[in-house]
């Protein structure tokens, strides 16, 4: 009888209380859960990447309404949406090719299209950096309006996605809208608050010497470069600093702003 | 069929497993600022609950019982990981109301609960009936204090407008207070005050007493 059942009748056969068994029991159960998690997620995946997307879209629409007058202004100008364009990060010039939708991470990722950051310059904490960025630029009259450049850093357990409208100074902050986060529910996670987000319409980025003094502090903002921080969140507010902080210097869209200063002045 | 219904029409009110055995309480609190998030995450849980009680019900006779309860987390935690997927798939603009709670219906007690104390020790089918009973039962409360929630804190009702705010000309002041989780235990705790007004046996018999001079109980 014991030799014409096959090794499966066996093992569930044995007692319980064998270590085979429990071995066993919790290998099959650690194996089933593992392929039907990681299925759902492969499945479910393009679905879900297009959600986000929608809701990316939805958020810069959104940023468009809340900036106060640019639907006029845009209205005007006879523009619906603003432009896009695409910027190579090195030497900030303005590349003719045609903007498609595209994912900064992935572009950052692949070896062909994205640079290893030295660890001295990666203050955002981000690893890799895209060659060619995505910015948006709203034109009224053939001058420069706006300027929407998203950006993204590390955050206290997230990677917090943002786009930054600037004034035509170049300085001056328009608005500010996190575009994607994963940050703790009710604390950092208040960054994506509409409330927070309205601190920093009129905000500096740099000083008149050029250096870069934007900062959410702890507490209450004393200086236009300083942002209210939100309270059990300092790591995360010390992460949207620091991400400004590299997009807005040498490392992130620095030369592309010089440019465009450049520009303006000749 | 007659002998095992009762395992599915009990928990809806009478061994309701939120107001008798006061479990799921933080979720309940939490996704009843309105209707369709109530109504959503009662979705999950059923769905949770019923598969959970299926899949360990099956295999109750392989499970060691030093490992038990590692083994029924991970097959509570796969199903939860699952529909949080295919809210964020399917219900994208309802998952990200929902925020976390999804993920935490692995931490609710009612979950591991009827797992560890029904589906360990019964069939699949009775165990799929207590499953669904107690997750329409907590469905219920949800249902019920989500409607009393949104209805008087926003005056609507799965967002359309059902009383007229004065802001619009109406007569109905929306009660800030209900937005607010407090509402929630005030509405839970009258929820269960009628219960057990209703059923006197469900009232919990007092730890201590005090003796009467005679030496006997009081009663």
């Amino acid at each position: 009888m014991a030799e014409t059942r096959g090794p499966w009748a066996r093992f569930l056969a044995r007692p319980n209380e064998d270590p085979v068994k429990a071995l066993g029991m919790a290998g099959l159960v650690a194996l089933g859960a593992a392929l039907t998690v990681s299925t759902t997620a492969t499945l479910l995946e393009p679905r879900q990447a297009t959600n986000l997307e929608a809701a990316r879209a939805a958020r810069m629409q959104a940023m468009i309404e809340a900036l106060p007058g640019l639907r006029e202004v845009m209205e005007e100008a006879g523009v619906t949406e603003l432009q896009s364009r695409l910027v190579d990060l090195e030497t900030g010039r303005v590349l003719p090719d045609e903007v498609m939708a595209f994912d900064p991470e992935r572009v950052a990722r692949d070896p062909g299209t994205g640079i290893e950051l030295p660890p001295e310059a990666d203050i955002a904490g981000i690893g890799r950096r895209e060659r060619v960025a995505v910015i948006h630029l709203l034109e009224r009259d053939g001058a420069l309006a706006l300027v929407v450049l998203p950006m993204r850093g590390a955050g206290y357990q997230s990677t917090i996605h943002a786009l930054l409208a600037l004034e035509p100074d170049l300085d001056t902050v328009a608005a500010l809208t996190v575009t994607e986060q994963g940050e703790t529910p009710g604390l950092g996670a208040q960054i994506e608050r509409a409330d927070w987000q309205a601190l920093w319409p009129g905000r500096r980025i740099a000083d008149d010497s050029g250096t870069i003094r934007i900062e959410v502090v702890r507490g209450t903002a004393a200086t236009p470069y300083e942002v209210d921080g939100i309270s059990g969140a300092t790591r995360t507010g010390n992460g949207v600093t620091a991400m400004l902080r590299f997009w807005m210097g040498p490392w992130g869209y620095g030369p592309f702003l010089d440019s465009l200063a450049g520009e303006g002045a000749g | 069929m007659i002998r095992l219904s009762h395992h599915l029409t009990d928990p809806l009110i009478r061994s309701n497993p939120v107001t008798l055995q006061i479990l799921g309480i933080c979720s309940a609190l939490a996704v009843t600022t309105a209707l369709a998030t109530a109504l959503t995450m009662a979705a999950a849980l059923i769905f949770v609950l019923c598969a959970s009680a299926a899949i360990i019900s099956a295999i109750r006779r392989h499970i060691p019982h030093a490992i038990r309860l590692i083994l029924q987390i991970t097959i509570i935690a796969t199903l939860v990981i699952v529909t949080d997927e295919v809210l964020r798939a399917y219900a994208f603009e309802i998952s990200q109301r929902l925020s976390i709670f999804v993920g935490l219906i692995v931490t609710n007690c009612i979950v591991l609960g009827r797992a560890e104390g029904f589906a360990m020790h019964h069939p699949v089918g009775p165990s799929i009936l207590d499953a669904l009973g107690n997750a329409l039962g907590y469905g219920l409360v949800l249902v019920v204090v989500a409607t009393i929630r949104e209805l008087l804190g926003t005056g609507r009702l799965l967002g359309i407008p059902m009383l007229p705010l004065t802001e619009q000309g109406g007569w109905f002041e929306p009660l800030r207070l209900m937005q607010l989780a407090p509402s929630a235990f005030f509405i839970i705790g009258l929820m269960i005050w009628a219960i057990r007004t209703a059923r006197p046996e469900q009232v919990e018999r007092p730890e201590h007493r005090l003796l009467s001079r005679q030496g006997e109980a009081r009663p």
